[in-house]
């Protein structure tokens, strides 16, 4: 048995999480003499009649105070002679579900507070549920309040069926219940004479002495590299910790995703220098030979992580944007970082029913089954094996926000078979043939701004310097490429996303590439940017304000949109989100066709001689 | 990570080596505050431990606000020198030509001499990650905040816009101006603290070993006489008594306890029998509820 339990602390909002924990602290003489003052000074302040509020020992922010609500997660640290705690104590609130999740995602043994006179609450469902996806296997029922019902047993009973019930639903193998009062304090650290009907253990002794079982983790030894460590040439060193398995001087070992193969000949845990270590040791490896290893490496022995580039996984998304399939993001795994594209919401989860449904977004605080692209191979594991190689995180391109976390159940074989085929006739070589150096020149602004009739003009002026492009025009692209989209925001991202992939195509072949699309969202250039290289896609913004726009109106579209005919047009009824920092901007006001280009192509070229150095 | 055969210590002691790396491996420019407290002395070994044979790949920062004991400068300087480490000290030079001290100035001496130095020494240096020795069973405020903490471009941090931090998968990704706090050491307790300190023989300040020193009482508080600055309140006189400190700071606002620990066993005998908090011993601590979090919010550490 572990010497260490963590656990986490949760249910639906004012079922007495934070009471019951500062209570078993306070009753157990796990605080010190100091916050029992300061606790029992609060209390005065604060709560009605001068009895103790336990739970301020817990909510320590000064908006939970005022608010007498758990937002974030609060994290405790007590000892009793059998065994060490940190116990992890998760807010309530719907709206704060990603905190719960935090504390979840830290925690062996969840503690699921329920109040009696409630029984199970839609929001004590959801968080048995994310713990269980999280990983979690032993649960506990605390049973609450039971001084409101007369500590009587009919009213347990009741709902210690309800959550059996739950626990089959959610396929939980072991659970306990235990009828609590956190207030009253019967059954927290030691069992309750107004309960001689419970035979069980108190909530304290029962956490002391549970038999937390590992994870059936993996036998064979993995070690996701963190850092290659070189601090001269006569040293090459593979930092990062064991996260399954042992390893010993002399043995043979993987290097993934590669495949090489290379013999371990030397290993220093911290700065020991060992024969051997194993699971949860910081460790620096030595190989006998060289060979390519970096950050997101994972050195393998006798394991099967997979390689792959795509993927199956649930997970639970964070953001308050909702989630719609085609979005890019950045995915961390291990010590993995890579563009990841989510290509299909399977399904999304419906806690309260367990029902599996069809949908095309997933909103904030929804569970959902997801397939997921990667943009290199990365190595992985499914997280029922292996934590540290399953579990994943999106993080948003533009906000930089952790916009979901995910558990990967297994690896999607469709792409394995297909590598990016390297041609002896580069793209290098097609370039030089052409005598210039391919780009794509990124028009965006309003409809009407000027992008397409400055494209073309632009192209004209291009060619006539003998140079070769190539002109992609929203309209035609929509009337054959993109025939099959329309304009929900799955289909956006999508439009966006192939014509970025063909402008990269065509600059592989060595032309230069405009685009004249109104492309209103920066998400979505910034994909295209990331699809096309940063250093070939240049943006332009045609800076031309919606009231010269509308007063163009060159094809009578604002006019219809106005009216109500066109229904999310951008600047109407839907917004433009201008480039922070565009390239090139162009203000078209008051200026002929033959200026703006004139403009452009100083523009151009003083970008051109700046990416020369 | 913790298996059946590692003991605490071993798995508090990995996890900050796991940080430390995922810093250095993502992070652009980080530093390392070094406050010469026996969280920072514990901080600094597991550094050195995590990329052996290598250096930290950082440098050290240490804010100094003129007001600290005379043995810890010395140990600083001495710690410098014999691990052969860049410490960059720095000092609100501003604060000091006004003057600005613990006794006369109270909670705006806290602002200026160290929140505001340590805002401004990070901005001169443009360090995007900063590594403090901060625990989350010292405080209620520190309970709640992530082991990467971010902060706005202001330096502040939002408490109620925490990124979620899953597993370990450290998100470490930001924009121009905003920066991280990284807290190496947020599982530790102060028990594990001189347990790891004992275990690892970790050099420590000699205030934490009880000695005769000369103190005056004062509201509570044992506070050292560590040099002519100190004032005296009237009928306030200096008594020559054993004492050491549990935590350290500015020696005017750094409470001491009587002890006769004066050796590392000793201490850790008197820490796992402790009915104090050892924040009792932070003269600063002991405004409203929520001081803590509301120097945070301004960009305290």
């Amino acid at each position: 048995m572990s010497g260490l339990l963590k656990f986490v602390a949760c249910g639906s909002v004012d079922d007495g999480k934070s009471t019951l924990i500062g209570h078993m602290l306070y009753d157990a003489k796990l605080i010190y003499a100091d916050q029992e003052r300061s606790l029992k000074l609060d209390s005065k302040v604060g709560s009605a009649g001068g009895k103790i509020d336990y739970s301020l020992l817990l909510d320590g922010l000064m908006a939970e105070r005022e608010q007498g609500i758990t937002i974030d997660v609060a994290y405790r640290y007590f000892s009793t002679e059998k065994r060490s705690f940190i116990v992890a104590d998760a807010p309530g609130h719907e709206e704060y579900t990603r905190n719960m999740a935090v504390g979840a995602s830290f925690a062996n043994l969840a503690v699921i507070l329920v109040d009696v006179t409630q029984g199970i609450l839609p929001q004590t469902r959801r968080h048995v549920k994310i713990c269980s996806l999280m990983g979690i296997r032993h649960f506990v029922f605390a049973v609450n309040k039971m001084d409101l019902v007369d500590y009587a047993y009919e009213a347990y009973e009741r709902v210690e069926k309800a959550v059996k019930k739950l626990a089959i639903d959610m396929d939980i193998a072991e659970f306990t219940a235990i009828p609590v009062s956190a207030t009253e304090g019967d059954n927290i650290t030691a069992g309750s004479n107004r309960m001689p009907w419970y035979q069980g253990a108190a909530l304290l002794p029962y956490l002391e002495t549970v038999d937390i079982d590992p994870a059936p983790e993996t036998d064979g030894f993995v070690l996701p590299v963190q850092r290659v460590s070189r601090p001269d040439a006569t040293f090459r060193g593979f930092q990062g910790e064991i996260a399954a398995g042992a390893i010993a001087v002399g043995q043979e070992v993987t290097i993934l995703p590669g495949g090489e193969k290379a013999l371990v000949s030397g290993i220093l845990s911290t700065d020991r220098e060992v024969a051997q270590a194993k699971a949860g040791e910081a460790v620096t490896l030595r190989l006998s030979r060289e060979v390519d290893v970096s950050r997101g490496s994972v050195l393998a022995a006798e394991a099967a992580p997979e390689v792959t580039t795509m993927l199956a996984a649930d997970i639970l998304w964070m953001d308050e944007e909702r989630l719609s399939a085609g979005r890019q993001f950045w995915c961390k795994i291990g010590a993995k970082t890579v563009p990841a594209t989510v290509l299909r919401l399977k399904y999304r989860l419906e806690v309260q029913t367990g029902e599996k449904i069809a949908a095309a977004y997933l909103n904030k605080n929804g569970i959902g089954r997801v397939e997921l692209a990667l943009a290199e191979r990365c190595v992985i594991m499914p997280f029922d094996k292996l934590k540290a190689l399953g579990a994943f995180i999106l993080i948003d391109r533009v906000s930089y926000h952790t916009a979901a976390c995910g558990m990967i159940r297994h690896s999607l074989r469709r792409s394995d078979n297909l590598t990016w085929q390297q041609t002896d006739i580069t793209r290098e070589v097609r370039a030089a043939d052409l005598g210039q150096q391919p780009k794509t020149l990124w028009f965006t602004g309003l409809s009407g701004a000027g992008k397409s009739t400055l494209a073309n003009a632009l192209e004209k002026a291009l060619r006539s310097r003998g140079k070769h492009t190539m002109l992609l025009d929203g309209d035609n692209i929509r009337l054959g490429l993109n025939r099959n989209l329309g304009f929900t925001e799955e289909d956006r991202v999508e439009n966006i996303r192939r014509i970025a992939e063909v402008a990269k195509l065509m600059n592989d072949a060595g032309l230069i590439v405009l685009t004249a699309f109104i492309s209103p969202f920066r998400a979505d250039r910034q994909n295209a940017r990331e699809i096309i290289g940063g250093k070939d896609f240049i943006e332009i913004y045609v800076k031309t304000d919606l009231a010269t726009c509308e007063a163009r109106d060159v094809k009578g579209l604002y006019q219809k949109a106005r009216q109500g005919v066109i229904p999310n047009f951008t600047g109407i009824s839907s917004p433009y989100e201008a480039p922070d920092n565009p390239d090139i901007t162009l203000d078209t006001v008051g200026k002929s066709p033959e200026e703006a280009v004139a403009e452009l192509l100083t523009a151009l070229d003083k970008l051109e001689a700046a990416q020369r150095g | 990570m913790m298996t059946a055969s590692m003991s605490h210590l071993d798995a508090l002691e990995a996890e900050s080596i796991y940080i430390m790396r995922e810093v250095a491996a993502e992070c652009e420019r980080p530093v390392m505050l070094y406050s010469i407290g026996k969280d920072s002395s514990v901080m600094m070994h597991l550094a050195f431990k995590a990329f052996y044979p290598e250096k930290p790949p950082f440098p050290f920062l240490h804010i100094d606000t003129g007001w600290k004991f005379h043995e810890m400068i010395e140990f600083r300087d001495r710690m410098a020198k014999e691990k052969g480490i860049e410490i960059i000290v720095y000092t609100n030079e501003e604060g000091a030509r006004q003057g600005i001290n613990p006794f006369d100035h109270g909670a705006a001496y806290t602002d200026i001499m160290k929140t505001q130095a340590l805002r401004q020494a990070l901005a001169k240096h443009s360090f995007t990650a900063a590594f403090g020795g901060a625990r989350r069973d010292e405080e209620k405020s520190r309970a709640k905040e992530r082991v990467f903490s971010f902060r706005n471009t202001a330096q502040a941090w939002e408490p109620k816009n925490q990124r979620p931090e899953m597993w370990r998968l450290y998100n470490a990704k930001l924009h121009a101006g905003e920066s991280i706090r990284v807290f190496p050491l947020s599982n530790w307790t102060e028990k594990d603290i001189w347990q790891y300190i004992l275990r690892e023989n970790i050099p420590i300040v000699p205030l934490y070993f009880a000695k005769v020193r000369p103190v005056v009482y004062r509201d509570g508080n044992i506070i050292m006489v560590d040099d002519d600055r100190m004032r005296l309140n009237p009928g306030e006189r200096v008594e020559q008594k054993s004492v050491r400190f549990r935590t350290l700071g500015c020696y005017p606002l750094t409470g001491g306890i009587e002890s006769e620990a004066d050796t590392l066993e000793k201490i850790v005998a008197e820490t796992l029998a402790a009915v104090e908090s050892e924040r009792t011993s932070r003269v600063i601590d002991h405004e409203a509820a929520g001081s803590m979090e509301r120097r945070k919010r301004e960009g305290y550490f």
